[in-house]
């Protein structure tokens, strides 16, 4: 038993101890070596379990990295972007040395200085000047320092049943090109009855707002534009007018949308997997969905680019580095960011063991996300035709259009800009009364205070 | 024992008694005072976690005050708080009166009365959100199937608070009634049975004498709620995520939206102090009412 003497000494002691505890927590981006003397380098973007095949790709990657790079020792982390963690792990020194972002993600993280500066580094990097521009600039400063690399995108195209085209007499082959014609293959698809739908769009969860920018980005026009330093709404004008107005004609003139309106990407996907729908806007990652979840058959599935094709709002996923890095560990970050996610190299390999593990390979995703130019992007589209197990034709337009539509990003504060925007095309799609000029008119001030917090 | 002596004594016990006290202490420093001294030195900062921070004295709180979602989210705080608190101080209170009035299967109308607390908040908001689907929900199938029209639920800025405010009230009403429960059954029966030798009704009874008994208890259930519900959060974020149109924006959905989607943690540490004063208000006015009751 211990005397009362040395109690009154434990319990401060242990009280200082726990205090003392608390800032040995935070550091900065970990141990530069491991015990046999490698350099340490953390990474995330490991799938989790659950996402066996991709897991699976993803480990034996890191060990074959680690085979062919004897003096790196990856440490993978699972997960990918957390919003809501990213500053909690960056202050108390978890962040990772290489970590994943979305493409709506860099521009903050640039501003508030918590990426490292790659300019430099990168320029020891073999094809990075064959990446499309568009999808660099995603990385940058306003002064053109890079921050980070692309490593897979997506954009928004028209996604349609191949078995109504048919049936309501229109070419699947031939899909629509422009707004009117959207409007016209709806209203035919309609006409079929049976509670069949032409057209869906959607107008809850912060996608009515999406769906919303990606029509006017399709038009040309975009949600948001930047002034000096800030952001300003940009959709209440002709263009915002010229799309709501063409989706009141389609739901209340034509009545070719169906009466269930507050839908959301789920619905969509349920009514075209079930055959009930003719067209939605989508990414191409929908059609897997389609399948996957539908018993569906990729045959039955087509993708358009997105009408009228004067911009397309683009989103993807790239990574960077975090800034408490040493030299050391960004070159050796950016190796492997090279080597697993931007290397020719590995095209045939990589799209091989996709076609092996049966996953779907002929779409414009992954395996094959569409983000080189030139040669390296015909030699990965060969590579892609010789493993190809999905109709690869039904997908050509969305393809070849690729490279000549204007990617948007999606705007800064995009969910609350989004949430905003919901209620104007929850407007339209209920209410046969609603003004699109008072409605966009009303979101711009909210959508411009939104902008006014981006700093 | 000298007077020195007995001093020194006391002195002793006291500092072993300070000794086993200080863990907790401590626990309390590190996890609770430290943050909030924490928050109020940020509320003054602009952090990126990279760099040392930089003293922007009261940009933050001008910031705060320049956003039109500020005054919207005090607004529909106080607006929840308020009909938080028609149902959930009134609805509890009746339920409390009408179990104590039971003479048979008390423990099971207590038990269901309590269940709803057993539920983990999130879980409650997302079963609350499928009985509000405007689509299958079970509340447009009720309002179906006794052939009215829909309603919009939580899709209409209209609506959304108020179904907001109902499922707080239903998760919450449970142990709120218990603590009347309580209350109600410390109330002498003689003094019942004198009002009604009185002559007095149920009406007169529950007035003049359940209400007088119990009036403590209710005001500081009444300071309580309003300190809870000022800090609603649960609901509108997995509910309605603030919308439709902001009208479920509360001041803590609001802060969340400052640390955890601008990345602003500056300006949520300045609205957490504007929130910490407000509620610090109803707190020292339920101090002043506890220990009133104390005496």
């Amino acid at each position: 038993m211990k005397s009362p003497r040395s109690r009154r000494v434990l319990v401060p002691l242990a009280a200082i101890g726990l205090l003392a505890a608390v800032p040995a927590c935070s550091g900065g981006s970990g141990e530069e070596r491991s015990a046999d003397g490698k350099l340490k380098v953390s990474i995330n973007g490991q799938p989790p379990q659950t996402q066996a095949f991709e897991r699976m790709i993803f480990d034996q990657d890191v060990a074959e990295f680690e085979a062919g790079h004897p003096d790196i020792d990856l440490e993978p982390h699972e997960g990918f972007m957390e919003v809501e963690s990213f500053s909690a792990k960056l202050a108390g020194g978890q962040l990772e040395d290489v970590y994943y972002v979305y493409f709506t993600d860099p521009a903050q993280i640039i501003a508030r200085r918590q990426a490292a500066d790659i300019t430099e580094a990168v320029k020891e990097l073999p094809h990075v000047d064959q990446l499309q521009p568009q999808l660099l600039d995603v990385f940058r400063d306003g002064s053109g320092k890079l921050y980070g690399l692309p490593t897979a995108n997506y954009s928004m195209g028209l996604v349609y049943s191949r078995p109504l085209f048919t049936k309501a007499g229109l070419d699947p082959d031939n899909p629509p090109r422009t707004w009117a014609e959207v409007r016209a293959a709806a209203d035919k698809i309609a006409a079929l009855g049976d509670g069949v739908v032409g057209y869906a769009d959607f107008s809850k969860g912060n996608q009515g707002g999406w769906h919303l920018t990606a029509w006017l980005n399709s038009l040309g026009g975009q949600i948001a534009r930047k002034e000096g330093d800030g952001w300003k709404a940009d959709f209440n004008n002709e263009l915002g007018r010229t799309a709501l107005d063409h989706l009141k004609q389609m739901r209340w003139t034509d009545d070719s949308m169906g009466s269930k309106q507050l839908l959301q990407d789920a619905d969509a996907q349920r009514m075209m997997g079930a055959g009930q729908l003719g067209m939605y806007l989508a990414a191409p990652d929908n059609i897997p969905t389609l399948v996957k979840q539908f018993n569906g058959k990729y045959e039955d599935y087509g993708l358009a680019p997105v009408p009228e094709g004067k911009g397309t709002l683009i989103g993807g996923e790239g990574y960077m580095v975090n800034p408490k890095a040493s030299p050391e560990k960004i070159k050796a970050g950016l190796t492997w960011i090279q080597w697993k996610y931007l290397n020719p190299d590995r095209f045939d390999s990589f799209t091989k063991r996709y076609a092996d593990g049966k996953q779907p390979v002929g779409l414009p995703a992954l395996p094959n996300p569409d983000i080189w130019t030139g040669a390296l992007r015909d030699q990965q589209e060969a590579a892609k035709a010789k493993y190809a197990n999905v109709p690869a034709q039904n997908y050509a337009a969305y393809l070849n259009a690729a490279t000549t539509i204007k990617g948007h990003l999606e705007p800064p504060s995009a969910q609350q800009v989004y949430a905003t925007l919901d209620t104007v095309m929850q407007a339209v799609l209920t209410d046969p009364a609603a003004d699109p000029a008072a409605l966009l008119s009303a979101a711009e001030a909210k959508v411009n205070a939104t902008l006014a917090q981006v700093r | 024992m000298s007077v020195s002596a007995r001093r020194r004594r006391r002195l002793a016990e006291n500092v072993t008694a300070y000794g086993l006290l200080s863990a907790a202490l401590v626990v309390f420093a590190v996890f609770s005072w430290f943050p909030i001294v924490r928050g109020v030195v940020l509320s003054f900062q602009q952090v990126n976690f990279v760099d040392d921070p930089e003293w922007v004295g009261l940009a933050n709180f001008e910031l705060l005050f320049a956003d039109p979602l500020f005054g919207v989210a005090w607004r529909n705080t106080l607006l929840f708080t308020g009909l938080a608190l028609v149902f959930g101080f009134a609805i509890p209170f009746v339920t409390a009166v009408l179990l104590n009035e039971l003479r048979h299967a008390r423990a099971y109308f207590r038990l269901v009365v309590y269940l709803p607390v057993m539920l983990p908040p999130v879980v409650t908001a997302l079963l609350w959100k499928w009985f509000y689907d405007p689509g299958p929900g079970l509340f447009n199938e009720g309002l179906r199937a006794a052939g009215l029209p829909d309603s919009a639920w939580l899709d209409s800025g209209d609506t959304a608070m108020l179904s907001l405010v109902l499922v707080s009230t239903w998760a919450n009403m449970g142990s709120t009634t218990l603590i009347y429960l309580a209350a109600l059954q410390t109330i002498p029966g003689d003094l019942y049975e004198a009002a009604e030798l009185d002559g007095a009704g149920i009406w007169r009874r529950l007035w003049h004498v359940t209400v007088p008994q119990t009036r403590f208890v209710l005001l500081v259930l009444l300071l309580l709620q309003v300190v809870a519900t000022m800090q609603v959060f649960t609901e509108p974020f997995v509910m309605t995520g603030g919308g439709p149109d902001d009208s479920t924006v509360t001041v803590l959905l609001l802060l969340y939206r400052y640390a955890f989607v601008y990345n602003d943690f500056g300006s949520a540490s300045a609205l957490s102090l504007l929130l910490f004063v407000a509620l610090g208000v109803f707190s020292a006015a339920y101090v002043r009412l506890t220990r009133r009751s104390a005496e």
